[in-house]
């Protein structure tokens, strides 16, 4: 996002409620260092390498990738759990490094986050309501009233019925989609601008993931929130984001609107992803999937050129393997990162 | 912890046996510290445990408790006083004309026993101004014999024991005095007479010569057998030591162990959050700490610094913070610290010690718990070790002090057994009791200890 | 008579006596597998499933209180022989397991290639070059590089180990593997390798599976036939191509519908409210409190109904 660009949004924004961008990330780097015993450096792990893409309010947007890709490392970026290594998270106007204390606290309160492990996110010795009463005394709400009103109205938007009796149970005492609820209300408890979700099912089973992805997708929609989802399933994204984020080795190999990415995907590693998730018919048994070989790089030394190379079936020696590929616009609104689509 | 929680921790240590016992025990012994503080204040504690010849005079030296009876055939005769209040002795006045007055004070007292006791003490107190009153003492066995026991003047403070009384012991044929009073004439062998049974009567006859001059007693007779825990030396009745050892002994135990896991708790969250070199120093720390000798260094600081038990108490617990318990909670913190809760309180900016305080250290009580009461014992026989060892609070009755006047007293070797071990029994029992508790909570608290 | 079927489980009873009360984890379920099938096993948590494989298997804990049925593997009543018997002729010969999350169960402190190789040593009596030829083999047919045999677990990927431990299931060439949720750790491309793996293993050697997982679209990769387990019963047995595409049962119905699929466009629907707990298991079916469809009949507990070559308990196919 350039200077006048973001000039000509504040403008936009005492106008229109469209298109507003909440959360900008700009070419973000964060790299982890390598420790070593004795001197010398042992390298970095590059989880995130090079991520840019804007959020709008409202919006909601899905990053997709499997384990060692670096969401989890951008997903923390984005909360403020780690510092850049260079590179800009903007939101709301705000740059995350600018931040002070006070500041940071401002951001914290303004973003909710959503963990995989409904009960590994709960203080087991804590009941429900100082779960929810806890976010609220960091940020600052210091009338106990207040405190009080917002966790009932929090219970209330998780429809965890009725509120007086869950508020003294302990984690324990919760099947896995009410402890699922609770940590929703706590990421909702400080009316955050977007919440970051990582994995929020994953958990849980089958028939409860379709309630609580309800319920995110209600809650964006009544608060005009806006939502990263993290995940590795495809299958879900479809009902519950506007966009689709891919990332592979630390990169976003493409971005494109949810209904593109599944009828057009473009980058190869996509289309794998694509052929490898699975739909209930009974056919699959017959059939082997095709994978790409190999595995996920390694963080702390990517391949040359495209990371994706060593394992794509449509590579282009000399280019892919050489060449680190920009982002290239097959059609508006849909990005890739390939040598394919020069 | 709420008090829900509080509950369904007591319902679980009831379902172990031992713990009930343990519990019990431990709750019998903090009801006799408190008893004990109660009616033996400390001051008069202190004075009881110094005092001397006066303090306890009644006591006879080194006898077993009372209760021994309970368990011989043949009784050892009890220890007893008789003054003005128990009504076994008269007293009469008969003033003369002359302002002189004859005063005639009859002790009469049962003796069934089967054994001669130590002595027997007369504790005279007179007032005059010039002229001493005369007394004179005579002894009446049931059997109606007679014996001229002594008389003397008697000056403002006399006490007069029959067994230092050599002219008395010529008098009965060389025969120690407190056995030839008591002996039966009829004893079947002559060498080793057997005491006559019956009603004793001593008659002691004083005359004052001046007028406000008076004569008072009091009757001794020092047992084989004394109180309810025996006596030591300086004839100090056990029972005020046992008693009084206990509180000392559990604050001790407890403080020290409270403390000592407060803060190893403490510093291995500090360690384990900071990381770096806060963490860097207190490992070193705590490795140096772990190869310096515990108990010669408290020997050390005992001998060049002070006996104080507060000295001793900080001593400790300073040395015992930095130990592996530090390394294991360590370990502990740095795993609680990668949990999910915690990630997700940094994500909506808990402070750090916001997060050590609320989210790290109570999930760690439930482990501190058992640990807790477990090192008690160690606490409490450190304690005594260092009495015996002679580095004791010298001013406190404690347990390890009876035990190291015992063994400076050669008890083992005299056969005064009871003196070492009272003490020791009560030693055990303590560090039973909190161990019983102790493994019951850690089964309680470490699921994966529980059978089935 | 000569059985046909590898596998028939008649009546299989296992429930467990805890502080609350017996849990009933499996309550009458019958199963009958055919050499070179699989038969998928769906059902949420807490429905009892990972209990019958170990039902099967006779992997029980201390607290059994009620172990009862028949399981005949290969016409033979395993159920009658002894503890040692069992262990020594039956499990891991003829019939072996993945459990779940079975590559954090991977011994770290002992190389791969004698974990795939031990089994192979005491149930085969084979020595150990021989053991580890075997595995070298079993390496082979999961995709796994020769020379990780000398590797330790933690050197290996989270899909890699999972193919270790099914290499160690399939070292004594059984007749049939049970996998208790082989992929619900691992990500997409690499459940897809395992799937393939698997899907090989039956196409080469022939083995016979029992898949047990929650996850219906990944079930689908396998399955030739499809049970359904609801609080410790089968609700719904079938072939996998009828079952994807019209399932009987109303629980089955509701959970293909909670399906998110790829390209899918219709509302996903949840079913309310929880799976009873197995100690207080209500009277009559036990799906009756949040079937859409439920009658009066419902009351009672259902028998088991044949629709064709199909079976269903629910009153609805009377």
């Amino acid at each position: 996002m350039s200077g006048e660009t973001k000039a000509q949004n504040e403008v936009i924004e005492k106008y229109s409620d469209e298109n507003k961008v909440l959360l900008s990330v700009q070419d973000l780097h964060v790299w982890f260092e390598l420790r070593r015993f004795g001197f010398g450096r042992a390298g970095y792990v590059r989880a995130v390498d090079g991520v840019s893409f804007d959020v709008g309010r409202g919006e909601a947007i899905a990053i997709v990738g499997e384990s060692g890709c670096g969401k989890s490392s951008l997903m923390k970026t984005i909360l403020g759990l780690y510092r850049p290594t260079s590179g800009k998270v903007v939101m709301d106007g705000q740059d995350l490094q600018s931040l002070d204390a006070k500041g940071m606290r401002w951001y914290h309160s303004h973003v909710g986050y959503v963990q995989q492990d409904p009960y590994g996110a709960l203080a087991p010795f804590m009941a429900v309501k100082k779960i929810l009463e806890e976010p609220l005394i960091v940020g600052g709400v210091k009338s106990k009233a207040e405190r009080e009103q917002r966790i009932q109205k929090s219970m209330e938007e998780v429809k965890l019925f009725p509120v007086a009796d869950f508020l003294p149970k302990y984690p324990h005492m919760l099947s896995g989609g009410q402890q699922q609820r609770v940590v929703i209300a706590r990421a909702m408890i400080m009316g955050p601008y977007f919440l970051v979700a990582d994995e929020p099912v994953s958990m849980l089973d089958a028939s409860v993931r379709v309630e609580i992805l309800k319920l995110l997708r209600g809650l964006q929609e009544n608060y005009h929130l806006s939502v990263i989802y993290i995940t590795h399933d495809l299958s879900t994204v479809s009902y519950f984001s506007e966009r689709i984020f891919v990332m592979y080795a630390g990169e976003l190999v493409e971005k494109a609107r949810v209904e593109r990415l599944l009828y057009n995907p473009c980058h190869p590693y996509t289309l794998a992803l694509l052929n490898g998730t699975s739909v209930p018919d009974a056919n699959n048994a017959k059939t082997f999937k095709e994978i790409p070989p190999g595995e996920p790089p390694s963080l702390v030394k990517p391949p040359e050129g495209c990371r994706f190379h060593p394992r794509c079936s449509k590579m282009i020696p000399g280019t892919c393997d050489v060449k680190v590929p920009p982002e290239f616009e097959p059609e508006p609104g849909h990005l890739v990162k390939c040598w394919l689509f020069q | 912890m709420t008090m829900n929680n509080l509950r369904k921790t007591f319902q679980e240590i009831a379902r172990y046996p031992s713990a009930i016992v343990g519990a019990v025990v431990i709750l019998a012994l903090v009801g006799v510290a408190i008893y004990t503080m109660i009616t033996i204040p400390y001051q008069k504690a202190i004075e009881l445990w110094r005092g001397g010849e006066d303090v306890w005079f009644m006591n006879p030296k080194n006898v077993p408790p009372a209760w021994f009876n309970l368990f011989t055939a043949k009784k050892q005769p009890v220890s007893f006083v008789i003054n003005d209040q128990q009504g076994q002795m008269t007293r009469t006045v008969k003033t003369h004309s002359d302002g002189s007055q004859s005063i005639t004070i009859t002790y009469t007292f049962n003796y069934a026993y089967d054994y001669f006791p130590q002595d027997i003490l007369l504790y005279f107190k007179a007032t005059f101004k010039a002229k001493q009153p005369f007394a004179s003492l005579v002894w009446i066995t049931p059997d109606g014999r007679k014996i001229n026991v002594t008389n003397f003047g008697v000056p403002n403070q006399f006490t007069y024991r029959v067994s230092q009384d050599s002219v008395l012991q010529g008098k009965l044929h060389g025969i120690d005095p407190q056995i030839a009073l008591f002996a039966d004439p009829k004893s079947p062998d002559p060498a080793n007479p057997v005491p006559l049974k019956g009603t004793y009567q001593m008659v002691v006859s004083g005359v004052t010569w001046e007028a406000n001059s008076d004569l008072s007693a009091e009757f001794v007779l020092h047992g084989q057998v004394a109180g309810l825990a025996g006596t030591d030396n300086y004839r100090r009745d056990l029972m005020v030591a046992l008693l009084w050892g206990t509180p000392v002994a559990l604050a001790f135990g407890l403080l020290a162990a409270g403390g000592t896991t407060l803060l190893t708790m403490v510093f291995s969250a500090i360690g384990a959050w900071y990381g770096g070199w806060v963490d860097g120093l207190i490992q070193r720390i705590t490795e140096v700490n772990m190869v310096l000798p515990f108990l010669p260094i408290l020997i050390m600081i005992g001998t060049l610094f002070s006996h104080s038990i507060w000295v001793i108490l900080g001593a400790t617990v300073a040395l015992s913070i930095f130990t592996a318990q530090i390394k294991a909670y360590r370990a502990i913190f740095m795993q609680v610290k990668e949990s999910t809760f915690v990630e997700a309180a940094k994500a909506y900016g808990a402070s750090n010690w916001r997060i050590i305080s609320l989210y790290l250290i109570p999930r760690m009580i439930p482990t501190l718990i058992p640990s807790l009461v477990l090192s008690v014992p160690s606490f409490v026989f450190l304690e005594a070790s260092l009495a015996v060892l002679g580095l004791g609070d010298p001013t406190l009755p404690t347990w390890g002090k009876i035990i190291d006047d015992a063994f400076n007293q050669s008890a083992l070797y005299n056969g005064w057994y009871y003196w070492i071990l009272e003490p020791a029994v009560l030693l055990m029992i303590t560090g039973l009791a909190f161990a019983l508790l102790g493994f019951a909570l850690d089964r309680i608290f470490n699921p994966r200890l529980r059978e089935a | 008579m000569a059985d046909e079927k590898l596998l028939r489980v008649k009546d299989l009873v296992l429930h467990f006596r805890t502080l609350h009360g017996a849990v009933q984890a499996v309550d009458g379920v019958n199963i009958e597998l055919d050499y070179n099938r699989a038969v998928v096993i769906l059902g949420e948590s807490g429905c009892g499933k990972s209990s019958l494989a170990k039902a099967i298997l006779r992997l029980l804990p201390r607290n059994v209180e009620k172990y009862s049925g028949e399981v005949t593997l290969g016409g033979q009543d395993v159920m009658k022989l002894d503890e040692e018997d069992f262990r020594l002729n039956v499990r891991w010969v003829g019939m072996s397991m993945v459990p779940q999350a079975a590559m954090n169960a991977l011994n770290p402190v002992l190389r791969v290639g004698e974990q795939v190789s031990e089994p192979a040593m005491i149930h085969l009596g084979m020595k150990k070059e021989e053991a580890t030829q075997a595995a070298l083999k079993m390496f082979q047919h999961v995709g796994v590089p020769a020379d990780f045999l000398s590797r330790y677990p933690f050197e290996l990927s989270g899909g890699m180990r999972q193919r270790v431990a099914i290499a160690m299931a399939l070292v004594t060439s059984p007749n049939l593997i049970i996998l208790d949720e082989p992929t619900s750790a691992l990500d997409v491309l690499t459940q897809a390798n395992i799937f393939n793996v698997l899907k090989r293993i039956k196409k080469e050697l022939g083995t016979s599976f029992i898949l047990i997982t929650h996850d219906i679209a990944t079930s689908s990769e396998l399955a030739d036939d499809v049970a359904v387990m609801y609080a410790g019963q089968i609700v719904e047995t079938g072939d996998a191509g009828r079952f994807f595409t019209a399932p009987l049962h109303p629980y089955s119905q509701k959970l293909m519908a909670s399906v998110p699929r790829l390209r899918g466009t219709k509302e996903l629907e949840f079913i309310v409210g929880q799976p009873p707990s197995l100690v207080n298991l209500p009277v009559g079916c036990r799906f009756a409190e949040r079937c859409p469809q439920r009658f009066e009949k419902c009351t009672q507990d259902p028998p088991v109904i044949q629709n064709e070559d199909r079976t269903v308990k629910c009153w609805l196919y009377q």
